[in-house]
């Protein structure tokens, strides 16, 4: 396996993970409250913005990052209780809407706090060196630890909805809304609870993602769609499908650009270009047409 | 439901459109060119903004990937009528509802299996999957966008040229031709509403299990008004084109898309109209937000914030005679007010 | 050949998950007369109502109709081969008037083509159909009244004015009943028997005394499969169902 073709797998893999932190939050919004939510996309560049501020002031991303959970903790509860509560059962265009003003919102409120410049976030000094892999070919340890990272908290996360009391409440919700309400359990607290760690996760990921791809406007929207389709392809309110449909989409987008540029010499090479820049959503194309709840979708 | 649902349902409604089709007529000998300029954007918005209720309200979908077709509307005319080399409108035009109509077609026909959610989400990706290609490839100009040449207006050997108006008035015909453009969106799509079709539709927006069980095709009478909705679409993007003489990705974005359907929430989500009444409202926030503040967005932002809480029925709703709503509004805070009568969620949601 | 089924199931299964909800059913529909399920909760009688509907399709078996192979078939092309069917909860468009509901029916299986983009003042013909069905029901004089403020016996009525409209051949009632009084239940009992004349007619019922009072014909079901098929006094005689379903309850 030529280097390259290692760094871009690796990459994928690191890319696929952030996804899945963004990606689970989702699903289990959608899955748990009935909520379309097209801002979180903006969480993830709050998150950003968050650990660059912080690490500008404190300079230690060690700290920047707790406090950007925290924050997103904070922020995904007070959005819970004071908006998206009166919308669970408003009709999917009030739910759009209410989201999409609460992107133009996030993005004009970071725009006067901070401005429209593009910052980096310098890599801890701890974790700015590079990994030997094999004899030609070393990788940034800080990708390698974000890779850990996601994989820790995807296991914290598992364990949560697999193991505990509030994970089966929230499996036996996102199968069956009604059930919470026939089980008498206090529904507010688990929407609450789903939410702000909804929330959190897109806050982390934009924060672990600050030092790669440095701070800009509009950063979390891309991200967003691609997310949609992570979710998409995942199967609704499915966190299992949710990490390896993250990963599936994290290489696909990552080989699609990293060797979609190279096509236009070929002949065709416009074409080919055109759609190895479309290969996440020519996936998600063939998943609908041969599994239309996704791959590990269980309801309609 | 005594006659047809969005559509004025007596004479004075349909005076008042004709009313204010009569101010848009007379309008831009009144008032200075910038607003002309203004107003022909807004009637551009309003043409995305009807097309695209024609799904909304007319069947209860919400698809995110309307603005796409807009989009390619607008990019059909750059690709036949590059910079430097005009096509005549009557080609132009065609050609762009078409093309729009056949994306529609293909993103509609993949789609329309899936509902609720999973048909947002979908329409979303195809949408960004557009705006991609434009997007990310050299094809059409690539992230900055490219200039093209104004499609020519001109009719059987009769050409006419802005040009030859005085300097003021050379706004007019793209005022003119956005206006006769957006009344017969209007009619059109008043008429499919008013037909069997337009019933059909309105009873998958009710209950589409139940329209199935009737004997409905319902996934190709969603396919339809999906398709008759991109053309319009592309028909307004192409008035984009022939306005400002320039295409970027953006055009494409799913922002367009929400920003249609912000129109519709502001404007009312239950007449056709509202889609009119919606898009100048929303062209009148952004300008007046300009005006105070450089934080467009933000005042935009806020403003539909408040509408999608409080507005639930858009201008078009609003019951200002009951003041009984504002006093429930002041003695229950724990919910949000609700300024405008609405049918219980249920029934519009038996569709999930 | 009077007797050929018009509707039949050859070993017919269906599956949620790891449980069947109807399981090897074998099943025919006479062409004529009121053939009522019956069956405890959870017999499966209404997923067996949504095979036969197409609304649910059959994981394992098939269905015929006049002979034809038509399992599989999407949900919407079962009116127009002829079968209808009303819902358990009642479901019409609360919104519309009675005659708007039953014309909206009529319309399905009628107009294709260009005729779509026609309004509806010009298709005479299906007001014509609609008011043949609204009259049969008997809710005439209620014809411009919303649906939403009928009263709930009307309502149901009205849904079957709606399946009539189409003019099938099979009409599938899940509990036309549920939820009516004493005077309604005997107007819609009249109505059936009417209907059974020149309809095939399948009724799924829990108002023991009506079905016997109104069956020509009666299946069992118990736990998704046929315990007895007949008729009404030999379902009544029958010792399998007595102990199995009828158990203590009163058998007339």
């Amino acid at each position: 396996m030529s280097a390259a073709l290692l760094s871009q797998l690796l990459n994928g893999l690191q890319y696929g993970l952030l996804l899945f932190l963004i990606a689970s939050g989702l699903t289990l919004v959608f899955g748990v409250l009935g909520i379309i939510n097209l801002a979180h996309g903006s969480l993830f560049m709050i998150g950003a913005y968050i650990v660059f501020f912080v690490v500008s002031k404190v300079g230690s991303l060690w700290i920047a990052i707790p406090v950007a959970v925290i924050c997103g903790l904070a922020l995904g509860a007070l959005l819970e209780r004071f908006l998206f509560r009166h919308f669970y059962d408003r009709e999917h265009l009030d739910q759009v809407l209410l989201t999409f003003a609460l992107i133009l919102i996030f993005e004009e409120v970071r725009s006067l706090l901070v401005g429209n410049d593009f910052h980096s976030v310098p890599v801890p000094a701890i974790l700015d060196f590079s990994v030997p892999i094999t004899g030609t070919f070393s990788y940034a340890a800080y990708r390698l630890f974000v890779i850990a990272v996601c994989l820790a908290v995807a296991a914290v996360l598992f364990y949560w909805i697999e193991r505990t009391k509030m994970g089966a409440i929230i499996r036996a919700a996102a199968e069956k809304p009604e059930i919470v309400d026939i089980l008498g359990i206090d529904a507010r607290r688990v929407h609450l609870v789903v939410f702000a760690v909804g929330a959190a996760l897109a806050v982390m990921a934009g924060g672990l993602a600050a030092p790669l791809t440095s701070v800009y406007p509009n950063m979390g929207s891309g991200l967003l769609i691609i997310s949609f389709v992570v979710v998409v392809v995942g199967g609704l309110g499915s966190v299992s499908g949710a990490f390896w449909a993250a990963l599936l989409i994290g290489l696909i987008d990552t080989l699609g650009k990293a060797y979609g540029s190279s096509l236009v010499s070929l002949p065709l090479g416009q074409v080919l270009a055109a759609l190895a820049s479309m290969s996440v959503y020519i996936v998600m194309v063939a998943i609908l047409l041969f599994r239309p709840t996704g791959l590990f979708g269980r309801r309609a | 439901m005594s006659s047809s649902h969005m559509l004025p349902q007596s004479w004075i409604g349909w005076c008042a459109l004709a009313v204010g089709a009569l101010v848009l007529a007379i309008l831009p000998f009144y008032v200075p060119s910038y607003y002309v300029g203004l107003t022909t954007v807004a009637m551009i918005a309003a043409m995305l903004a009807l097309s695209v209720h024609l799904l909304v309200g007319g069947a209860g979908m919400v698809s995110l990937c309307h603005g796409a077709f807009y989009g390619v509307g607008a990019y059909t005319v750059f690709f036949l009528s590059p910079e430097g080399s005009p096509q005549p409108a009557w080609l132009t035009l065609p050609v762009a509802m078409l093309v729009s109509g056949l994306c529609a077609l293909v993103v509609g026909a993949l789609s329309i299996r899936t509902k609720g959610f999973f048909f947002l989400m979908v329409t979303l990706a195809f949408g960004q999957m557009l705006f991609t290609v434009l997007h990310d490839t050299k094809l059409g100009g690539g992230t900055d966008g490219a200039y093209l040449a104004k499609p020519i207006l001109s009719l059987f050997g009769y050409t006419f040229d802005p040009m030859s108006l005085p300097r003021s008035q050379r706004s007019f015909p793209a005022y003119y031709v956005a206006f006769g453009q957006l009344v017969v969106t209007y009619l059109v799509l008043a008429f499919l509403l008013r037909s069997l079709f337009g019933r059909v539709l309105h009873g998958i927006k009710l209950n589409e299990h139940r329209m199935e069980a009737l004997g409905y095709n319902t996934g190709f009478y969603k396919l339809g008004a999906f398709v008759i909705a991109g053309v319009f679409a592309g028909a307004a993007g192409h008035m984009w084109s022939l306005q400002s003489g320039f295409v970027n990705p953006e055009l494409l974005a799913w922002h367009k898309s929400a920003e249609a359907l912000l129109m519709i929430l502001l404007g009312g989500i239950n007449s056709l109209a509202g889609a009119i009444i919606g898009a100048f409202a929303f062209t009148a926030l952004g300008e007046a937000a300009l005006s105070l503040t450089d934080r467009k967005l933000l005042v935009q932002g806020l403003v539909v914030l408040l509408a999608v809480i409080v507005l639930r029925h858009g201008i078009a709703g609003i019951r200002l005679r009951d003041p009984r709503r504002w006093l429930q509004a002041l003695r229950s805070p724990g919910k949000w007010p609700n300024l405008s009568v609405r049918k219980p969620v249920q029934e519009a949601r038996q569709n999930d | 050949m009077i007797d050929q089924p018009i509707l039949q199931t050859e070993d017919v299964s269906r599956r949620f998950g790891g449980l069947f909800a109807v399981r090897n059913v074998t099943f025919a529909l006479a062409a004529r007369g009121l053939h009522a399920v019956i069956g405890p909760n959870g017999a499966g009688k209404s997923t067996f109502v949504n095979l036969l509907s197409g609304q649910v399709q059959p994981s394992a078996g098939r269905i015929l109709l006049r002979g034809q192979d038509v399992s599989g078939l999407p949900a919407w092309r079962f009116p127009h081969l002829g079968v209808t069917r009303s819902f358990q909860r009642t479901n019409i468009f609360k919104s519309f008037t009675v005659h708007e509901n039953v014309r909206l029916a009529a319309q399905a299986t009628r107009v294709f083509g260009k005729d779509m983009f026609s309004t509806v003042r010009r298709t005479a013909h299906l007001n014509d159909v609609a008011d043949r069905a609204i009259e049969r029901v008997g809710l005439a004089d209620q014809r411009q009244t919303i649906a939403g403020i009928l009263s709930h016996g009307a309502q149901r009525q009205l849904e079957i004015a709606m399946t009539l409209a189409i003019e099938p051949q099979v009409i599938l009632l899940d509990e036309p009943l549920a939820g009516m009084g004493q005077d309604e239940s005997e107007r819609m009992a009249a109505l059936m028997g009417g209907l059974a004349t020149d309809h095939a007619v399948l009724l799924i019922e829990h108002d023991m005394d009506f079905v016997f009072q109104v069956a020509d014909r009666m299946t069992v079901l118990v736990e998704g499969k046929i315990l007895a098929t007949g008729t009404p006094e030999e379902i009544r005689r029958n010792a399998a169902v007595q102990a199995a379903y009828l158990g203590d309850s009163d058998v007339h």
